[in-house]
């Protein structure tokens, strides 16, 4: 079972503001869909091996050679705030 | 007959003959985006003056007689989470409602290097996270069939677009079944090819191992000349395969005798609808007359598949979406107190309710104490559906089954369920789990909404689909069935 | 009655590589230029991007590897770091995580004369972070800037087991790991600039326990000096928490080099939790072992073994090896004397005396030395000849160091060509015995050693430009 602290944990690890409600929501929900998960604890995978990539690719290189560069005011061009080339934010801490 | 009912290879037929222009072509098909646009809403943007400077110069090089792609002219629609340079690209996403790429998709540039006339980007499910269109951060878009239900999603506008005249052929994405359901509920053919097969640089990830961008066209021979274009070895996606595809028009063959076709009987469960469930066996009843073996098999860990997509698409969500955070690009809010605020209102404020969802279940998934039974489980039950295919792959070429459970539901129908939702996707799921390449083609209707029938091959196998599908399509009306929108 | 304590270290080591460009991306790693300009849509994290791994990356991670004794992983993969700050536009940090492309290596080092060998647990690759400007500091600034030139540089972590005892070990440990980096090629090591980076784990135990107390990491470490000083601290903190009854907390400090104090990094955030995954965009590493040996075939030859060579080969005492061979910098530099100038023992007493002297005094490392090997050689030469003295060797020495000049140019500029001509001399040694009856009247008188009183007056009269053992001669001479 999760909690609404367990929601409210998560939520802080996944950088969401959550109100109360949809922390009630998403504790109700998260329990559903985490039940249907636990059908995967019927299933005996001993002794298989997990798979994160389904192609059999491996050894994927680049060779070490300088390409072009964005144009700085095209990877500033989006910015929500800038100043001069930099982009700006908020105090850290 | 309407220059929009046309195929793609029938009007590279006409411009290359100079019969029409591709300057004509755009006209039309935005005339038809005037008609039928505030019904459908299909687009989130609409790219004309692009798209006319395109058709121009395609005309150019016709005039000229320089070569032309095989796209030259064709109006083409493209979901909103393929990159594309100076134009806005937004997932459906409010925290990316002003981002506008610095570069462009590969699969895109490839259709631009084949001539394309790009009309505009196509409304989907925020992030892709969705069967409906209906998680859009923006606005809905309807079934051209029938406006009051669904087309499908997650890439629904990209479907929607396709089946009411608005472009000829479109790109989606699929990491659960999201070109295939809305193919199957808008009455179009979508295909999702092997994982590998497009290069994923430029699409924006949902779920990485899972994701691969396909088509959506009115017929297999787009299909073909569609897969021609887009599939390829991109060194810049370290997961695209390093093969060489084959012309997959020399795959448009009327002739399926001998095939090998299963029925996984776990597709045609008590879950699917029953008038669906008959279209399918009518299409199979006529393969086998076209002299196609088929029957019965088994996938057995079929029912396994949508937990264990949940964990690990949500997993690989939570991490790919953590980036959108208010400092390099999208919306960031006001008057933060310090980063940490900023990060968690904008996201709160960007994100809509499902994607929140999804990226809590796969931060959860992933947290310490919880890895190994859920996201680690999730990645061995994974391999073992993987197996399934592959012992199935042995005995039979292709595997048959329903695209989706239902034919298109109501707006609202399934909003507040998500779990009923999720379940859009049975029959779609195990195929992105495995990396294999499936498609969508039209089988009939039940009460006036098309019902999709789902081909399932090997992987790089996408000839043996089109095959299959090609010689159904020859011999049957189905991908002929055009909706009227808005009712007779 | 006091307890007595003992330290526990453990470091890890960051190491920016050498590389032309990023580890996933076709960017520079150029040092400096202006913010953001060495960046493209993959560094900056842009949506729909995708990393594919530099080559060379894997390559001098290697090198590193198999030069720290490490086994190279046959297979390894890329995994996610889960964690959120503006200086990392994904916010997760491509790393590895259980799969390292190395492991289980080892250094020895040496303190006070014995030889102490520390384990290496792995060795990773990973991408550097961007650049955080503040006004002031990351306290006080109103707001802050964020520069991604350094982001996705590539970076090799080293991680040691927590085998030292000492703030000498953890400097030595470190000290080593440089040398053996720097011989292999792949990092400049330059702590000032961060392109090596550590950060040190440390705690203590009542001497006799087995359990390790609880530690506390200390970063913003600059230098040796400072590493040693923050450890020898932190040390000197805990025993005191723990004396006084308290406890030490588990936590992140910084080092104030300015006072002199190891400083508790506040973090509003509890425990981290990475939620680390592989990584789906990319794909495993297979290495097969002969690519691995033909790496190891390729490596340089590393400190030890250099070492070695100078007792053996030079003859050179083993003090004189270690020193010389202790950065990469000094090694190279004496290599290049002896290529001119063949006695390597003459080589080794000028660079650890008048030149080690000078460097100290100047707080600067050889790399800064304006003299250059082919100058020293000539320098040496132009002693053997008999052009100078040894004792105006060490006036020309400063000189050369000081400007930079040949040194045949300084000894004619400034007059010091030795005196050899028996003539000239023998008038200053005339002169000396005159003024001198005493020490002439002992050393007639049985104390021989009173000549070398005489030797000096001429050489002072000479401004040491006489030739010592002439001048000893015409003495014996002329004093029979």
């Amino acid at each position: 079972m999760i909690s609404k602290q367990d929601v409210e944990h998560v939520a802080l690890l996944a950088r969401l503001e959550l109100n109360e409600e949809e922390k009630e929501l998403y504790t109700r929900q998260l329990n559903k869909i985490l039940d249907a998960a636990r059908a995967l604890q019927e299933l005996n995978t001993d002794g298989v091996p997990p798979t994160a990539h389904v192609l059999p690719i491996q050894n994927v290189f680049r060779e070490d050679r300088v390409g072009e560069h964005i144009d700085p005011e095209k990877a500033l061009a989006n910015a929500p705030d800038r100043e001069e080339n930099f982009f700006k934010v908020p105090k850290i801490v | 007959m309407d220059l929009l009912q046309r195929t793609a290879h029938q009007l590279h037929e006409m411009l290359v003959k100079k019969e029409i222009s591709a300057s004509e072509i755009t006209a039309a098909v935005y005339r038809r985006i005037e008609e039928v646009e505030d019904k459908v809403k299909s687009f989130l943007t609409i790219t004309r003056e692009h798209a006319e400077a395109r058709a121009r110069q395609v005309d150019k090089k016709i005039a000229a007689g320089e070569p032309v792609g095989p796209l030259a002219g064709i109006p083409v629609a493209v979901k909103d989470n393929m990159c594309t340079e100076g134009i806005r690209t937004t997932c459906a996403s409010k925290i990316l409602y002003n981002f506008v790429p610095p570069y462009t998709a590969t699969a895109v540039a490839r259709m631009n290097a084949a001539d394309m006339v790009m009309v505009g980007k196509t409304n989907m499910d925020e992030f892709a996270m969705g069967s409906s269109t209906e998680n859009s951060g923006f606005h809905l878009t309807h079934n051209p069939w029938d406006l009051e239900r669904v087309p499908g999603g997650s890439s629904g506008g990209s479907a929607a677009a396709v089946a009411a005249g608005e472009a000829v052929v479109s790109l989606g994405s699929d990491t659960g079944g999201s070109i295939r359901q809305p193919a199957s509920f808008c009455g179009v053919v979508g295909m999702k090819p092997t994982y590998g097969g497009v290069s994923r640089y430029g699409l924006v990830a949902y779920a990485s191992s899972l994701d691969q961008i396909g088509p959506f066209t009115k017929d297999v021979t787009d299909m073909a000349h569609m897969l021609n274009v887009i599939c390829g070895h991109d060194p810049m996606d370290s997961t695209s395969a390093n093969v060489q595809h084959p012309d997959f028009t020399k795959f448009l063959i009327n002739d399926i005798k001998g095939i090998k076709i299963g029925v996984p009987r776990e597709y045609m469960a008590d879950g699917i609808d029953p008038l669906v469930k008959e279209r399918i066996k009518e299409a199979i009843k006529k393969l086998t007359e076209l002299g196609a073996y088929v029957e019965e098999t088994s996938l057995p860990h079929t029912d396994y598949a949508m937990p264990a997509y949940y964990l690990i698409a949500t997993a690989e969500a939570s991490s790919n979406l953590a980036r959108y955070d208010g400092v390099r690009y999208g919306l960031r809010v006001e008057d933060a107190r310090d980063v940490v605020d900023m990060f968690m209102r904008s996201r709160s404020q960007g994100f809509g309710e499902e994607v929140k969802r999804r990226i809590m279940l796969g931060t959860y998934s992933l947290s310490a104490g919880y890895y190994d039974a859920y996201y680690l489980k999730a990645l061995k039950v994974r391999t073992l559906i993987k197996q399934d295919f592959d012992k199935a792959f042995e005995k039979y070429d292709v595997l048959l089954s329903p695209t989706s459970p239902s034919t298109a539901f109501k707006i609202g129908e399934m909003v507040h369920d998500p779990m009923q939702m999720y379940l859009q996707d049975v029959c779609t799921i195990p195929v992105n789990l495995a990396g294999i390449p499936a498609l969508s083609i039209p089988c009939g209707l039940v009460n006036h909404l098309p019902v999709g029938l789902q081909l399932m091959g090997k992987a790089f196998a996408e000839g043996t689909l089109l095959r299959v599908a090609y010689t159904l399509e020859q011999n049957t009306e189905f991908t002929r069935l055009q909706p009227v929108i808005g009712g007779a | 009655m006091t307890q007595s304590y003992e330290a526990v270290i453990g470091i890890e080591v960051h190491v920016e590589l050498k590389t032309n460009t990023k580890i996933f991306c076709n960017s520079t790693t150029e040092f400096g230029g202006d913010p953001n300009h060495h960046t493209c849509p993959v560094c900056l994290g842009l949506p729909g991007t995708l990393p594919v791994l530099n080559k060379k990356v894997v390559e001098y991670a290697v090198r590193a590897g198999l030069a720290l004794n490490c086994k190279i992983a046959n297979f390894s993969k890329f995994d996610r770091k889960n964690y959120y700050y503006p200086d990392l536009p994904k916010n997760y940090q491509i790393s590895q995580y259980d799969l390292p492309i190395a492991e289980h290596g080892y250094l020895d080092i040496e303190v006070d004369g014995q030889t102490k060998r520390i384990g290496i647990t792995r060795l990773h690759m990973e991408e550097d972070a961007g650049k955080l400007v503040h006004q002031g500091n990351i306290v006080t600034t109103p707001y802050s800037l964020v520069d991604y030139n350094r982001t996705g540089v590539p970076l090799i972590e080293i991680v040691s087991e927590p085998d030292m005892r000492s703030p000498e070990e953890a400097r030595a440990y470190v000290e080593k790991l440089k040398a053996v980096i720097q011989y292999t090629g792949v990092s400049d090591c330059r702590m000032e600039e961060g392109s090596l980076r550590c950060d040190v784990n440390v705690s203590v135990r009542p001497v006799g326990q087995r359990e390790f107390g609880t530690k506390t990491e200390i970063k913003n470490l600059n230098s040796f000096r400072a590493l040693q000083r923050a450890v020898a601290f932190e040390i000197e903190r805990q025993i005191g928490v723990l004396e006084s009854g308290g406890k030490v907390i588990q936590e992140t400090r910084t080092w104030d080099e300015a006072r002199g104090i190891t400083v508790s990094m506040r973090s509003k955030e509890q425990a981290h939790d990475y939620r680390y995954f592989p990584d789906p965009d990319l794909v495993p590493l297979v290495l097969d072992n002969q690519w691995i040996e033909f790496i190891r075939e390729s490596l340089p030859e590393l400190p030890d073994q250099r070492r070695a060579r100078y007792i053996r080969e030079y003859g050179l005492p083993e003090y004189d090896a270690s020193i010389l061979t202790l950065t990469k910098e000094m090694s190279d530099y004496f290599e290049e004397v002896i290529q001119h100038y063949h006695t390597p023992k003459a080589v080794s007493n000028w660079m650890m005396g008048e030149m080690a002297r000078l460097l100290n005094a100047g707080g600067m490392d050889i790399t800064r030395c304006k003299i250059k090997p082919t100058q020293l050689a000539e320098l040496l030469k132009l002693i053997d000849k008999g052009t100078i003295s040894g004792k105006i060797a060490k006036t020309v020495f400063e000189e050369m160091f000081a400007s930079g000049k040949d040194p045949e140019a300084i000894v004619k500029e400034k007059g010091l060509v030795q005196i050899s001509d028996e003539g000239a001399l023998a008038a200053v040694v005339d002169e000396v015995i005159a003024a001198n009856p005493k020490s002439v009247q002992d050393y007639r008188g049985g104390k021989t050693q009173a000549i070398g009183f005489l030797v000096g007056q001429v050489m002072k009269a000479t401004r040491g430009k006489a030739n010592p053992d002439l001048v000893n001669k015409l003495l014996k001479e002329k004093l029979q």
